[in-house]
């Protein structure tokens, strides 16, 4: 990307954020009520979505090639195991990530 | 302004009296000590994104600048992430609606509250992140604070907390006497626990597992680079056919309050949003 296209990239998010953002206070000026689809999609599109998210992070992870996506695995394995215990968001990030760099750097240099 | 509370001592009612000549300064005394919780975890995910960015090769100017303009955290690492791949505006603006449009529901919500204000309006709408909706949905500035400045300082101090700690650090990240490598799993373990919170407090495992599905099919059939916009069509298309089962009794509110990208408690530990 040049940097033309990466303040683009920059602006284009922005203004989905935006859109987002100020689209409910442009259309519902006065009335709350929502069609019941927008309603239903609302609630359950976040958890489809964060899965793709989590696959997308994921997505080039090599499944055959040695090491067989063990430092992901493993980091991710910590962060669960981590949020299960504790539920706490921070610690949970924290303790995942730091696993992963020790991982990659000392396990699996 | 007159403070309403009359239980308050003497050298109160004197402190009081000084500091409604300015309701904006008693309205940042009382939302201060919301936004704590926010500060630390902002102070944290921010920090780590400045990191994170930096590691990626860009300057500090680069998460500065996508913590003000966009102002949405996990919008931010994925955007960060096609900042070193090939243009692709379609898929950076459809991918930005999808993480973003809770949003939609945050408005949906905050119409009542946000009616009125004035000039600061479009600042509350533009600012109201996760974070900053769930501070301000639920808590009440305490009697004889200005309503208005009250959502104006929660706003703007978790915008600052966010900006400040993503340029820190952008700017810190080249500096630190360890190696960075691997400090991109900050954006997947931060994704992984959304994803926890909403299987544990929403109930999200069909969503999840759709999602899951979905992105194991399109990774198969698209490769890594192209997968994201059908996963996420496939995702809507089977969950539409699926409303007739997931739907009943559950389409009860249209603000899934608290039920933010981070999933946390608004005054326990928060994620970047």
């Amino acid at each position: 990307m040049t940097v033309a296209e990466q303040v683009a990239t920059i602006l284009l998010a922005a203004a989905a954020t935006m859109a987002t953002r100020f689209l409910p206070f442009a259309a519902f000026g006065g009335r709350r009520e929502t069609p019941g689809i927008v309603t239903y999609l609302g609630r359950v599109l976040p958890g489809a979505i964060f899965a793709i998210l989590v696959a997308y992070c994921l997505r080039d992870v090599d499944l055959v090639a040695a090491p067989h996506g063990a430092p992901e695995l493993l980091a991710v394995a910590v962060v669960v195991v981590l949020h299960l215990w504790r539920r706490n968001t921070l610690l949970s990030i924290a303790g995942g990530t730091i696993a992963y760099m020790l991982l990659v750097q000392l396990a699996f240099a | 302004m007159v403070g309403v509370a009359s239980e308050a001592g003497e050298a109160e009612d004197a402190v009081r009296r000084r500091v409604d000549a300015r309701p904006w300064l008693r309205a940042l005394a009382a939302a201060f000590p919301l936004t704590v919780p926010i500060l630390t975890s902002f102070a944290f995910v921010g920090f780590s994104y400045g990191v994170y960015v930096r590691a990626l090769g860009f300057p500090p100017v680069y998460p500065l600048a996508m913590a003000t303009v966009i102002f949405g955290g996990s919008l931010e690492f994925l955007v960060a992430g096609m900042l070193g791949g090939a243009f692709a505006p379609l898929t950076t603006f459809v991918v930005a609606l999808a993480v973003q449009a809770r949003h939609l529901f945050y408005g949906i919500a905050m119409l009542d509250r946000y009616r009125d204000t004035g000039w600061m309006r479009p600042f509350l709408i533009f600012g109201m992140c996760d974070e900053t909706f769930s501070v301000l949905c639920s808590a009440e500035p305490p009697a004889g604070v200005d309503r208005r400045w009250f959502m104006f300082w929660v706003t703007l101090l978790d915008y600052l907390y966010w900006a400040l700690s993503a340029l820190a650090g952008g700017v810190v990240g080249g500096l630190l006497p360890f190696d960075t490598e691997g400090i991109s799993f900050v954006m997947t373990a931060l994704f992984v626990v959304i994803l926890l919170e909403r299987l544990l407090s929403e109930g999200d495992v069909v969503p999840a597992l759709v999602g899951a599905a979905a992105s194991v099919a399109c990774l198969a059939a698209f490769g890594p680079d192209g997968f994201m916009l059908p996963a996420l069509a496939a995702s809507s298309v089977v969950l539409m056919a699926l409303r007739g089962r997931l739907g009943s009794g559950a389409e009860k509110d249209g603000a899934p309050a608290g039920s933010s990208d981070g999933g946390a408690p608004a005054a326990g530990e928060r994620d970047g949003r």
